[in-house]
């Protein structure tokens, strides 16, 4: 005889992918209030960028990527907004499509005709070579999560190494601020 | 703005009596030295020595419950941090407003794994509504300012400030902020007027509403309460509360139901699922109240009155939430109200009471009464009785007792009944006591405890006799966890894993060996008497009552049942087919 509420699975909601814009004081510890959030109530991360964004008002912005059902995201912009230095809370998803980058760099090795089909590669991609060796590349590329996804799936077969990416840097369109 | 020079440690104590504090509860330790030194040489702040840290961070729990003001609690760095972090997450769960100063290590040794060092801002980051950790002296005037900004306004809660001893050594300039605005954190008091006017457009053509009130109501201060009362006499319609908002409504009204949720009254719970208009204002939809969350009040449409906007829709959508301080909205409502002059559904509103009334006769809350042994119930009533034309304050510990005592014993204001909801912690009741006494000196405070919960924070008996606060603990002692056990009787087959309370000490000795005075009774007789020896001794005092082993606490929802599934108990009056095969009583 359980049927305890602490079992109880929510309604089948569909699973969404937001992108959320927090803008908050640059106080010390703030990055671990807003992650912390999301640990202690089971709120999932995908991706999560910072940096100072005012250095005179001492304002910074996150940038995270979460998923979760609708309410779920509700309750997370919820949540966000009434921490203490929290300034603002927007949901890019919500409000439209939104421009969101992000930067790889990306380790290949090989030889011969690997090389040169990396190298084409690269270029149909509009990725930089930030460094040559006789068997290796490294390779600078933006884009959308995607399009990175796609081309760390093509350099694979030919010798992927490493991978180091940074995460969503995220903008509305149009000429208004946040 | 006027500025002067001193320490930081004498901040502290300015900043403390600039806000109106008179009262602080804390512990000293190396850390804070500076601060007590301070403290020592003046005269307007009243330190009270407790026994461990967190019995002071429940005193001021009782204390800002009993009296509405922030709650200030002062313990070292280190363990007295960490002991502290029980307190502050029961604070923040019922959302008391307290600001909480801890010592630190000096700045140049944090991180270095010093003596009584803590990484108490990141510890406690999660269980206070904001910290903050005073690097510079230049920040601290405005930091203890905000944190008593933070701690009262909006959704109240546990602020923390960590403050180094270098700091506090060091010389700086004091000021008091002229204005009393954070920079973000701005949460709105005022209701939206066009979901004010939807609202009460939806109370008004209710057919069968109720009233869900909660400890919001007690936060938004005795006006909230009194606006509450007038909207209830101006529609007629019934009132119930969760255990948080007990004494915002009168008990003695005709309009009570009664206390709702997991050990709620019969008719509160029936009339919550049956409700075709739910109003709730200044609750959140616990478990404990909503049971099923897919079978909570399926029929009505929902209003919700919240001054935290992540508690609406939360757990349970609803139909018109209203982000605001309940005062406020309540205001904003009755105006409305008296604008539109709305008529009320007055046929279907008496046959709703008609159908209160029946439930009502189930007699959800009678037990057995007995003449060998004292039942836990009777001694609650026999409490009441005693106490009710007295200032009483009443504080519990967690368990049974705490039930019983939400159910039998009646509050008619509120800042009376103060009780660890949100997070239960055992032991809270007797500090809470000790923080609502020193709040009002001339009154009767009880604190009513189980065996169990009291030993948990009994050395704060000392505090209660080196201050001379007369607080009556009220043991209703039946050798078991007793809430514990009634579950494993009823959901795990009576296996009493570790319930069971062996080598309980002597209460009446213990009580006299701190120096208070200790009284036992176990026959049903002599209860009257010990309980008014009790009242009229001016000295704290242990009250031993030896009650039923076995009593169990009904009427309870178990959890994931709906509310009309609740168990009752076998003294309830059975009316045939009230309730149907499927939530018929299982024991």
């Amino acid at each position: 005889m359980t049927g305890s509420a602490y079992f109880m699975t929510s309604t089948a909601e569909a699973i969404e992918t937001h992108t959320l814009v927090v803008e908050v004081d640059n106080e010390p510890g703030v990055l671990a209030r807003v992650v912390g959030l999301f640990s202690g109530r089971g709120y999932n991360i995908e991706s999560l960028t910072v940096s100072e964004t005012q250095h005179a008002e001492h304002v910074s912005r996150i940038t995270v990527v979460t998923t979760g059902t609708k309410s779920v995201i509700e309750q997370i912009k919820a949540q966000l907004d009434r921490l203490v230095p929290v300034h603002k809370v927007v949901d890019l998803t919500e409000t439209g499509k939104a421009l969101e980058r992000e930067l790889m760099l990306i380790k290949v090795r090989g030889g011969g005709d690997h090389r040169a089909e990396a190298l084409r590669i690269a270029d149909a991609f509009r990725a930089r070579v930030i460094d040559a060796t006789v068997e290796s590349f490294v390779f600078e590329i933006t884009g959308r999560g995607e399009k990175l996804d796609q081309f760390i799936e093509l350099m694979r077969p030919i010798g992927l190494v490493e991978v180091s990416r940074t995460g969503i840097a995220a903008m509305p369109r149009g000429p208004e601020g946040l | 703005m006027s500025t002067k020079q001193m320490t930081g440690a004498e901040m502290v104590v300015q900043a403390l009596t600039d806000q109106g504090v008179d009262t602080l509860f804390g512990y000293p330790g190396g850390a804070v030295l500076p601060i007590y030194d301070a403290i020592f040489q003046q005269e307007k702040l009243r330190h009270v020595l407790v026994r461990h840290e967190q019995g002071a961070v429940h005193a001021a729990e009782g204390y800002a419950r009993s009296t509405g003001k922030v709650g200030c609690v002062l313990v070292t760095s280190g363990p007295g941090a960490t002991n502290a972090v029980t307190g502050l997450t029961d604070a923040l769960m019922d959302s008391i407003p307290l600001v909480c100063i801890t010592g630190q290590v000096p700045t140049h040794l944090i991180g270095s794994d010093a003596f009584q060092e803590a990484d108490t801002i990141g510890i406690t980051r999660h269980c206070t509504k904001h910290n903050y950790l005073v690097k510079r002296i230049e920040d601290l005037p405005r930091i203890l300012h905000e944190a008593f900004l933070i701690a009262s306004s909006g959704r109240p809660g546990p602020v923390l400030v960590d403050i180094p001893k270098d700091i506090q050594f060091k010389a700086g300039e004091y000021y008091k902020p002229a204005d009393n605005i954070h920079k973000t954190y701005r949460p709105r008091i005022e209701g939206d007027h066009d979901k004010v006017k939807a609202a009460v457009a939806l109370i008004a053509g209710a057919r069968k509403p109720v009233f869900y009130t909660g400890g919001g109501v007690v936060n938004a201060g005795p006006r909230a309460a009194a606006l509450l009362r007038e909207f209830a006499r101006l529609t007629g319609y019934p009132v119930t509360s969760t255990l948080m908002g007990l004494g915002a409504y009168p008990a003695a009204d005709p309009q009570w139901l009664g206390m709702l949720g997991m050990h709620g009254t019969y008719e509160a719970n029936m009339a919550m699922h049956d409700c075709d208009v739910l109003i709730n204002i200044g609750a959140r939809f616990d478990d404990r109240i909503t049971g099923r969350i897919d079978a909570f009040s399926p029929h009505s449409r929902k209003i919700h009155v919240d001054i935290d906007p992540s508690s609406i829709n939360k757990n349970v959508k609803v139909d018109i939430g209203i982000v605001g301080d309940c005062a406020h909205v309540l205001d904003q409502m009755l105006a409305a109200w008296r604008e539109t002059k709305p008529t009320t559904d007055k046929p279907a509103l008496k046959s709703w009471w008609g159908e209160i009334e029946g439930w009502r006769q189930r007699k959800s809350l009678a037990y057995r009464k007995s003449d060998e042994n004292i039942k836990p119930q009777y001694a609650i009533e026999r409490l009441y009785q005693l106490t009710k034309d007295r200032d009483v304050y009443i504080t519990t510990e967690v368990g049974q007792h705490q039930m019983w005592a939400a159910q039998h014993f009646h509050f008619q204001e509120p800042n009376r009944w103060m009780t660890s909801g949100g997070l239960g912690t055992m032991g809270y009741g007797l500090p809470a006591a000790i923080g609502a006494q020193l709040a009002h000196p001339d009154a009767l405070v009880i604190d009513i405890a189980g065996e169990a919960s009291i030993q948990m924070m009994m050395q704060e008996m000392s505090t209660a006799v080196q201050y001379r606060l007369p607080v009556k603990v009220f043991i209703l002692n039946n050798e078991y966890m007793g809430m514990v056990r009634q579950w494993q009787e009823l959901l795990h087959g009576g296996r009493y894993s570790e319930s069971y309370s062996a080598a309980l000490p002597d209460f009446v000795k213990l009580a006299e060996a701190y120096g208070g005075v200790g009284i036992r009774c176990s026959k049903p007789g002599d209860l009257d008497g010990a309980i008014k020896e009790m009242i009229n001794s001016p000295h704290p005092v242990i009250f031993d009552c030896h009650v039923d082993k076995s009593e169990n606490c009904f009427p309870m929802i178990p959890s994931g049942k709906a509310h009309n599934e609740m168990i009752l108990g076998d003294a309830a009056v059975d009316i045939g087919s009230v309730i149907d095969a499927k939530g018929k009583q299982l024991v």
